[in-house]
C-alpha cells in the first residue's frame, strides 16, 4: 500500500479539480492517506498525529497552484514539513579542543553498536585521525573480542586491558584506563563500545551516566536500529533523558525497512541522526541526508544519490538529448541505447544503481531483482549492436531474418538472443513513451527535480 | 528502463498486476468498512474515542495498520451484533480477536524420525539474537536430560563462534567450529555426521545474521537445508526466525522472504523484557501462518519461554 502515496494522493485529490483553494474537508483523504503511508513506514504514532496538524495547518488556505497538481503540492507540503523534521544538514562530530575527543556508543542491544565503532574508526582514520577503541562490553560473550577482531580487521588501534569481574568497576576502570591510552599514545579520538541495555535497566542507565561523568565525551551517539518500529520513540526518550545525547545512528539501512523510526527518534532527542550504517564492510558508513531517507519514508527512492552518480559519469548533454528524443516518442533508436549502455557501464554496478530507483511508477518491483543482474549481458548487448550497419542502428524495423542471421554470426551470439534484444528494445521504446507522458518522470530524465 | 534487457520488465509487471488487484480490493474492503461505520451506531459508552484509543494501543504495538483495522472492523460487526455496552466487555472482544489470529498460526515441526537428532536451524536478520536464543535453547533441552550438539555456522561476523563457545560452556554443550570465514554449509555437514553418529538428541544451528533483501546471503540459506536434508531425513526440522521485539512493520517482509528462502516454522520473539510489544507477530500471523514458538526476556541462560499467546494478548493492553 505504501509504494503508491504519490498516487493514490493524486486520486485523492482527483475530486479537487476545478477548486482554487485547499481547505480543510477537500484534503482530508489526502491526509488519510499520508498518515496511513506514515504508520506503515513505523513512524511513532504520536509524532505521525503531529506531523498531520502542521500539514493540515499549512496546506489549508493554499492557492492550488497551476504548475503543480494538489497531489504534488500537499506531497511538497509533507516533504518539507519532513526534512524540517530531520533538521536541514548533514551534522558532523563534534571535537574536543584538548584531544582525546570521546565518543560514547549508546543503544540497545544489537542495534549495531560494535559494527558502528568499527566504521566510525574507519571513518575517523580515512579522514586523517587515529582513532583508539576500546570496548567495555564486559557482559555479552566474546563481545569485547568481536572488537579486537573488528579493529584489527580496519587496522585501527585498540585498547584491551584485563576484566577481571564483570561489573560497574570493571567497566569505569577499563574507561579510564583506555582515556590514559589515548592520551599516551597520542590518539586523537577515544571510540567507546559499551554493552547494549534496555532503557529501563536501572542498573545499567546509571553505568551509562557513571562513564558520562568520568569520560566527559563530547558525542554520545545513540546506535538505532532502522527497523525499529513504535517503541523507538520510548527507548530513545528514555536515553536522551538520562544521558543527553549529542547524535544518532541509525543502522541497517541497506535493508528495506522504510525507515520511519528516524523521524520518531528525531522529534524526541532533537538530536541529528549523523550517520547511517549501510552495509556490513566497515566502509558502509555514510553521512546523514534527511532529503534522501524523506524520499525513502515516502517510497520514492533515493533519486538524489542516483542523479549525482550519473552527474559524474554521464555525459549530460548527450543524455539530456537522448532522453528528450526518446521521451517524445519514437526517436529512440538502437544506436541511443547502445550509447546508453556505455554511460551506464560508466557508471559502475548496476546492482547498486537499481537499489536507488524509487519503488513506485515504473520502477516498482525493479529494486528486489537487483541482486540477479548478469553484468556480462550488458558485453553481449553491446556486441549484438555493434554488428548491425547504421541503417539497422536508426531502422530497427528493416531487420528481418536474414539479416538477423548474419547479426548473429557477427556478435557471435545467437538468433533467438538477437530476437530478445530487439522485443526488449521494442517494449523500452514503449515504455518511453509511457514515461513521457508521467510529469514525475519527464523531471527525471531532464534532471531538475525542484525541491529535492 | 535498463533492466529490461534482462527480462526483469515481464517478472516485475505479474506482481504489480497482482498488487493493483490486491490494493483495489483492500480499498474496496476499507470503504466498506468505513461504510459499516457510519451505519453502525455506537451506544454513548462505546464512541469514537474509545476506538480511536483501542486503535492507538494497537499501531502503538506494531500490529500495523492492515491488521489493526481488520481487526476493528471485525470488532465493531461484533459489538453491534451482540449489543455490546461497556467499554471491558468490547476489550475482552478485542482480546479474543487476537488470540484467534495467534491461535489460527499452528504449524507444527517436521516429525524427526526415531533415532536421529532433531535438527533446529536458526535464521534472522542482524542483531535479533540468534546466538543468545541459542545459548538459552540448549539450556531448556539440557535441563530436560537431552544431549545438544551446537553448530557454529555463522563463520561471518567477528568472533559469533567465541560468543557460541561461552554459550557451550555455560550450558556444558559441544560445539562443532571451523574457522572464521569458513563455509558454512561444510561445518553444517561435519556438525550433523557428528550429531548422526553420537545419536545426539538436537542439534542447534548458528547462522550468520542477514538482511533479507541480500539474494546471495538467502540463497546460502538455501544451500544449508539442502546439506541438511541429505544427512538427516526431513532436517531441519524447526526453522526458527529470531525477531527483536522493537521490530516495526519491517518484521512482516522478514517473515515472507526468510520462509521463502529458509522455510520458518517458527518465531522466536527476543528481548520482549524491553517496552517493545511485539504486536507485529500478530500481523505475520495473520498474513503468513507462523506461530511464536518462545519469547526472550532477558540475557540469562533461564530466560527463554514457550509463547503464551492469552499472556503475551494481555500485555499488549497492560
Amino acid at each position: 500500500m505504501f509504494e503508491n502515496l504519490q498516487e493514490k494522493l493524486q486520486r485523492a485529490f482527483k475530486t479537487l479539480r476545478g477548486q482554487a483553494v485547499l481547505n480543510e474537508e477537500n484534503i482530508q483523504e489526502a491526509l488519510r492517506e499520508i498518515r496511513l503511508a506514515l504508520l506503515e513506514a513505523d513512524v511513532n504514532f504520536k509524532v505521525v498525529k503531529q506531523l498531520i496538524d502542521h500539514i493540515q495547518e499549512k496546506a489549508v488556505g493554499q492557492q492550488v497552484a497551476t504548475a503543480l497538481s494538489p497531489g504534488e503540492q500537499v506531497i511538497k507540503i509533507l516533504r518539507d514539513e519532513l526534512i524540517e523534521t530531520l533538521g536541514r544538514d548533514t551534522a558532523r562530530l563534534k571535537f574536543a579542543s584538548q584531544p582525546p575527543t570521546v565518543v560514547l556508543m549508546a543503544g540497545l542491544q544489537g542495534s549495531g553498536k560494535t559494527t558502528t565503532s568499527g566504521k566510525l574508526a574507519n571513518w575517523l582514520k580515512n579522514g586523517g585521525h587515529r582513532p583508539l577503541l576500546v570496548s567495555v562490553d564486559v557482559y555479552r560473550p566474546a563481545a569485547r573480542e568481536q572488537l579486537k577482531v573488528v579493529a584489527q580487521a580496519i587496522k585501527a588501534n585498540l585498547y584491551e586491558g584485563e576484566v577481571g569481574e564483570a561489573n560497574t568497576a570493571t567497566v569505569e576502570r577499563l574507561a579510564k584506563e583506555a582515556r590514559r591510552e589515548a592520551i599516551n599514545t597520542g590518539s586523537d579520538v577515544l571510540i567507546v563500545d559499551t554493552a547494549g541495555r534496555l532503557h529501563i535497566d536501572d542498573q545499567l542507565m546509571e553505568e551509562m551516566q557513571s562513564l558520562k561523568r568520568l569520560l566527559n565525551p563530547q558525542e554520545i551517539l545513540f546506535v538505532a536500529d532502522a527497523m525499529t518500529g513504535q517503541d523507538a520513540v520510548r527507548s530513545a526518550d528514555e536515553f536522551h533523558k538520562k544521558l543527553t545525547l549529542t547524535g544518532v545512528v541509525l543502522t541497517k539501512m541497506d535493508g528495506d525497512a522504510r525507515g520511519g523510526a528516524a523521524l520518531s527518534i528525531r522529534q524526541v532527542t532533537g538530536q541529528p541522526i549523523k550517520f547511517i550504517g549501510v552495509g556490513e564492510k566497515y566502509d558502509a558508513l555514510e553521512p546523514f541526508h534527511p532529503d534522501r531517507i524523506v524520499s525513502r519514508i515516502l517510497g520514492m527512492g533515493d533519486i538524489l544519490s542516483l542523479i549525482e552518480k550519473a552527474e559524474q559519469n554521464v555525459d549530460k548533454k548527450k543524455a539530456e538529448e537522448m532522453a528528450s528524443r526518446a521521451l517524445a516518442g519514437d526517436g529512440f533508436s538502437l544506436e541511443d541505447f547502445r550509447d546508453q549502455l556505455r554511460q551506464v557501464k560508466k557508471m559502475g554496478s548496476l546492482q547498486s544503481l537499481m537499489g536507488m530507483l524509487p519503488s513506485i511508477g515504473p520502477f516498482a518491483g525493479l529494486q528486489k531483482h537487483a541482486d540477479k543482474v548478469d553484468e556480462k549481458q550488458l558485453n553481449r548487448v553491446e556486441a549484438i549492436i555493434n554488428s548491425m550497419t547504421a541503417h539497422e542502428r536508426t531502422h530497427h524495423e528493416v531487420i528481418n531474418g536474414s539479416r538477423r542471421k548474419r547479426i548473429a554470426r557477427g556478435s557471435g551470439t545467437s538468433v533467438q538472443e538477437v530476437n530478445n534484444l530487439l522485443r526488449q528494445y521494442a517494449q523500452m521504446r514503449k515504455m518511453f513513451k509511457q514515461i513521457g507522458k508521467a510529469s514525475f518522470a519527464r523531471k527525471l530524465a531532464g534532471m531538475k527535480l525542484p525541491g529535492m | 528502463m535498463i533492466q529490461t534487457l534482462f527480462g526483469s520488465l515481464d517478472e516485475q509487471q505479474k506482481p504489480s498486476f497482482l498488487d493493483r488487484m490486491k490494493e483495489a480490493v483492500t480499498r474496496t474492503r476499507e470503504n466498506l468498512s468505513d461504510r459499516i461505520e457510519e451505519v453502525v451506531a455506537f451506544s454513548k459508552e462505546i464512541d469514537r474515542a474509545t476506538l480511536d484509543d483501542l486503535e492507538a494501543t494497537l499501531i502503538g504495538a506494531d500490529l500495523g495498520t492492515s491488521t489493526t483495522h481488520e481487526v476493528l472492523s471485525k470488532l465493531r460487526e461484533k459489538a453491534d451484533r451482540k449489543q455490546i455496552k461497556n467499554v471491558d466487555e468490547l476489550k475482552r472482544l478485542l482480546k479474543e480477536e487476537l488470540l484467534a489470529i495467534l491461535a489460527a498460526a499452528n504449524s507444527q515441526p517436521v516429525q524427526k524420525v526415531d533415532g536421529t537428532p532433531e535438527v533446529i536451524l536458526l535464521v534472522g536478520v542482524n542483531g535479533t539474537g540468534k546466538t543468545t536464543t541459542i545459548g538459552k535453547l540448549a539450556q531448556v533441552f539440557r535441563s530436560q536430560g537431552k544431549t545438544v550438539l551446537l553448530c557454529a555456522a555463522d563463520t561471518f561476523r567477528a568472533a559469533a563462534i567465541e560468543q557460541l563457545e561461552i554459550w557451550g560452556e555455560r550450558t556444558g554443550t559441544e560445539v562443532i567450529r571451523t574457522k572464521a570465514g569458513g563455509d558454512p554449509s561444510a561445518v553444517l555437514f561435519d556438525a550433523l555426521q557428528a550429531a548422526s553418529a553420537r545419536q545426539t538428541d538436537y542439534v542447534i544451528v548458528d547462522t550468520a545474521g542477514r538482511l533479507h533483501t541480500k539474494t546471495n546471503l538467502m540463497a546460502e540459506l538455501e544451500k544449508m537445508r539442502r546439506t541438511a536434508q541429505r544427512i538427516i531425513p526431513g532436517a531441519p526440522h524447526e526453522t526458527l526466525l529470531v525477531m527483536d521485539a522493537t521490530t516495526g512493520q519491517n518484521g512482516l517482509q522478514q517473515a515472507r522472504l526468510f520462509t521463502e528462502s529458509a522455510g520458518v516454522t517458527g518465531i522466536v520473539l527476543a528481548k520482549l523484557d524491553g517496552t517493545a510489544k511485539g504486536g507485529v507477530v500478530v500481523a505475520i500471523s495473520r498474513e503468513l501462518g507462523l506461530p511464536v514458538r518462545y519469547v526472550g526476556v532477558g540475557e540469562k541462560p533461564g530466560d527463554l519461554l514457550p509463547f503464551d499467546a492469552r499472556d503475551f494478548v494481555d500485555s499488549l493492553f497492560a
